[in-house]
């Protein structure tokens, strides 16, 4: 009776968390088979099949996905810390009575709706959206521009789908700061701006890594916004393994492609999961 | 009080940013025209258009059941992980554990959406089932995904109330079940409130992990607006973002104010 | 027959020793402080009373029933937690009869001893208040009256007034004593501060590295330390090393001088303990045992007194007090001129 706390959710991790992983990459050593479903997982007769790993390696399309993918994900990372970092300022320097209003407003539009959200920016980039319909009133395009479908548009919709997963931690480790701190500086001899870039820049810093890693841990294997903003040559890991799966059912290439990306973000997931323990 | 101005610049931009699109949007889901600058006069037509499609209507009616099993079945299961991370001494396995428990966490979609529909094939070429995915198998992956994000919120609130209540409580002649009914559950109310909410976010916005676990027989919500919006913008999605907002801003002051009423009645936790 | 027995008790964390053989007995309507540095084992000990820690070996007997399987809750006994452990989500009246639900008093009669306790306290008007609107005196006071209202023959008290800033702590100690008297319950209260320990108890019992060093009345203790760690915790004696110089006085190098007791200092002493306040400064050199004399290095005023450091002639440094009424006392740097009585002088076992 006493261990039953602790058993079932045990049992779930191991059932719903590390059996699935195990499963995943069991089949990216397996051969693809014909009929439901469509593999055969390793040992049963045939062996390992090292061929969807080799295809990653050899195949320079695949490679460029995952390079696509850190890019991508690199880039919304930087700019989400770079509109994160004013605005995690301003909630901190914000007055008491405003700060629950102004973190609401950063944090509803997570509640609006990932898909809707992504709707509006269709309709703001497409030939006959908001941005092309001004552009040709004030005469300065004469076609309209093609914005949606774009490199531009899908960092766009990444940014302002990530963007509050990056202004959180910046804050909370910006509110923890003692303003007494810059005083200090300021007692010193440092302005403003310097006691600024000297001690609440560095002191920030673990708060900046840890927003990034949390923008880009989830971007490197999004598959949505590439797929709904994104120009077709966007093929990033996550839009690749998903085309592998439901177009080509390739399965044990998919898993495959799985596994590198787990391999891929271990190092970024470690050093996340150690900046958080360190708070 | 010098920098003030530049840091409420940065802000006022990132919220507008964050707002104009969606806002934008949403105040033309009410035009009766289609065309951007042009207000075709105040119109209900894209609401009852929405409120017409009968598949729309039957996905949202589908996810929210998910939603709402996924979302409790979160708050147990992710309540006994967090009460286990906070309050289980060392066991053996103890970092496994933790390791599993966060690893939800940082999966991607795609990711954790193949690895569970592998599972439940090699789970059915076993067992027979689930012989059919659908709004089972949606519950079960959401609901793994939601007990990581409510195990948590737990942990932390367990963190900070201090286990001496519970001593406590027994001192005072409560057995362990007892004191845990009668002074941990009420001080953890809020954080499994808040850890229910979001698992039930998690589930009505999530398309990935939903796409692949499912089978013909269980399409939700975002699948459906995902597939509208690969084929285009219709202006029932804006109407739908309407839809959403409101019950989200609805859902979200109820929430504050329930807090501040608890807050009243009860100080803030130790 | 004694309330509460401890026999033998062994308590180990790991590789350090809670509780080492402790034997202790508490005796009804006794009001025993158990005094310690931190790690003495003392909390540990209140800990394997109330049931929360399980002993490894010994046992532990209540008015002569060894309890050690009974859980905590079904303990006759109540416990006042050193951060007191209000509930805070329960008013003050909440938290009070909190342990009388649990016992399914009626509700006409849970009442009536609610707001019994809450007199006894003196907190009428605060039952629906929320623990984070009170004071730490009032919290206190909630925490005695919720650990009080369920009538236990055994009350443990876990540093009560630790939380308290001094000047309410003498007088919520008072008021402490005279609710033991009033409702005759056995107290067993941990401290860490010999004043709170001596002004409150009938007995003091002293723990050192979870061993019980000395048990005895307070002036007893005071008066007579059988240990140095006894000596140098309670009122700062001096603890002066030395030999016993087989004639029954102790030779201590220290002071350059032979000390003697009341008796002949038998073979076994380590040491002497002699109270600052109990040496007295001398015009002139004395002859002979129990005098010597130094060069005051710092003076200190006190208020009722003023304390001297004396570096001895044998290069010990003595704590010696000067009371106001025996004049100004002597500048830094003069050579002062020491002696104590015999009766002053306590050999020390260990």
């Amino acid at each position: 009776m006493r261990r039953l706390p602790l058993l079932l959710p045990a049992l779930w991790l191991a059932l719903l968390v590390a059996v699935p992983l195990l499963v995943v990459v069991a089949l990216s050593v397996s051969f693809p088979a014909e009929g439901i479903p469509p593999f055969a997982l390793p040992g049963r007769a045939e062996g390992i099949n090292g061929e969807p790993f080799a295809l990653l390696l050899e195949d320079p399309f695949y490679r460029d996905a995952f390079l696509g993918a850190v890019l991508v994900a690199g880039g919304t990372g930087l700019l989400c810390l770079g509109l994160a970092f004013p605005m995690a300022l301003g909630l901190v320097r914000a007055a008491p009575r405003w700060r629950p209003l102004l973190l609401a407003l950063v944090l509803l539009p997570f509640w609006t709706g990932f898909l809707p959200r992504l709707g509006a920016w269709i309709g703001l980039l497409r030939d006959e959206g908001w941005i092309n319909t001004l552009l040709l009133g004030l005469g300065w395009i004469a076609a309209p521009l093609p914005l949606l479908y774009s490199w531009p548009a899908l960092f766009l919709g990444m940014t302002h789908a990530y963007l509050p997963f990056a202004v959180l931690p910046l804050y909370a480790s910006l509110s923890r700061l003692d303003p007494v701190l810059e005083e200090a500086a300021a007692d010193l001899g440092a302005t403003g701006p310097v006691a600024f870039l000297t001690v609440t820049l560095p002191l920030a810093l673990p708060g900046a890594a840890a927003a990034f890693l949390l923008v880009f841990i989830p971007a490197a294997g999004e598959y949505v916004i590439p797929e709904l903003l994104g120009p077709p040559s966007a093929q990033l890991v996550g839009r690749v393994l998903w085309g592998e799966f439901f177009q080509n059912r390739d399965w044990p290439v998919a898993a495959a492609l799985a596994v590198a990306l787990l391999v891929m973000l271990i190092i970024p997931i470690l050093l996340f999961q150690r900046l958080e323990a360190r708070r | 009080m010098r920098r003030l101005p530049v840091a409420a610049l940065g802000l006022a931009l990132g919220l507008l940013f964050l707002w104009l699109p969606v806002l934008l949007l949403a105040a033309y889901a009410f035009s009766d025209a289609r065309i951007p600058f042009q207000w075709g006069g105040f119109s209900l037509r894209w609401f009852a258009a929405l409120a017409a499609n009968a598949r729309l209507i039957e996905a949202a009616l589908l996810s929210l059941r998910v939603a709402c099993g996924a979302a409790t079945l979160a708050v147990l299961l992710g309540g006994a992980i967090g009460w286990v991370l906070a309050r289980r001494g060392p066991f053996r396995g103890r970092a496994l554990f933790g390791a599993l428990a966060g690893t939800p966490l940082v999966l991607p979609d795609v990711v954790t959406g193949l690895s569970l529909l592998l599972f439940f094939v090699l789970l059915e070429g076993i067992t027979g089932w689930p012989a059919e995915r659908g709004a089972t198998t949606i519950l079960l992956a959401h609901a793994t995904i939601g007990a990581a994000y409510v195990a948590v919120l737990v942990q932390a609130r367990l963190a900070e109330i201090a286990p001496e209540l519970e001593d406590a409580a027994r001192d005072l002649g409560a057995s362990p079940p007892v004191a845990f009914a009668t002074i941990t559950l009420p001080l953890l109310a809020p954080s499994l409130v808040a850890g229910w909410l979001l698992a039930f976010t998690l589930s009505v916005d999530d398309v990935v992990v939903a796409s692949f676990v499912s089978g013909p027989a269980g399409t939700t919500l975002p699948m459906v607006v995902f597939s509208m919006l690969r084929l285009g913008l219709t202006p029932e999605v804006n109407a739908l973002a309407v839809v959403i907002l409101v019950l989200a801003a609805a859902l979200l002051a109820a929430g504050a104010l329930a807090l501040r009423l608890a807050r009243r009645r009860r100080g803030p936790a130790i | 027959m004694a309330l509460l027995s401890l026999r033998g008790l062994v308590k180990r964390f790991g590789d350090t020793v809670a509780l080492d053989h402790l034997d202790l007995d508490v005796a009804p309507g006794e009001f025993l402080t158990l005094l310690g540095g931190s790690g003495s084992g003392k909390s540990t000990l209140l800990r394997v009373v109330a049931g929360f820690e399980t002993a490894e070996s010994g046992a532990v007997l209540l008015e002569g029933r060894d309890i050690a399987a009974v859980p905590p809750h079904a303990r006759p006994l109540n416990m006042m937690f050193q951060s007191y452990a209000l509930f805070p989500h329960l008013s003050v009246a909440g938290n009070v009869a909190y342990g009388l639900k649990r016992d399914d008093v009626p509700r006409a009669e849970r009442d009536r001893r609610v707001a019994e306790a809450l007199a006894l306290v003196r907190l009428q008007g605060f039952e629906r208040r929320l623990p984070y609107r009170l004071s730490g005196g009032q919290k206190q006071r909630v925490a005695l009256a919720r650990a009080l209202v369920k009538r236990p023959r055994l009350l443990l008290l876990d540093e009560p007034l630790g939380a308290l800033d001094a000047n309410l702590r003498e007088r919520t100690g008072f008021e402490l004593r005279a609710l033991q008297r009033e409702t005759g319950a056995a107290f067993i209260m941990v401290t860490h501060d010999q004043n709170e320990a001596l002004a409150l108890a009938d007995r003091v019992a002293v723990l050192e590295a979870g061993r019980l060093v000395q048990a005895g009345p307070p002036r007893a203790v005071y008066e007579r330390p059988a240990t140095r760690f006894v000596a140098g915790f309670l009122g700062g004696a001096n603890v002066l090393e030395g030999q016993p110089d087989g004639a029954g006085g102790f030779d201590c190098p220290g002071l350059a001088a032979t000390l003697r007791a009341e008796a002949p200092v038998d073979r076994g002493t380590a040491a002497c303990a002699l109270r600052p306040e109990r040496i007295t400064l001398r015009p002139s050199p004395l002859a002979g045992a129990n005098a010597s004399q130094g060069v005051v290095e710092e003076v200190a005023f006190r208020g009722d007194d003023s304390l001297l450091l004396v570096r001895a002639a044998g290069g010990a440094l003595l704590r010696v007090g000067h009371a106001e009424e025996d004049g100004a006392p002597p500048p830094r740097g003069s050579t002062v001129h020491l002696a104590w009585e015999a009766a002053a002088v306590v050999p020390l076992r260990g």
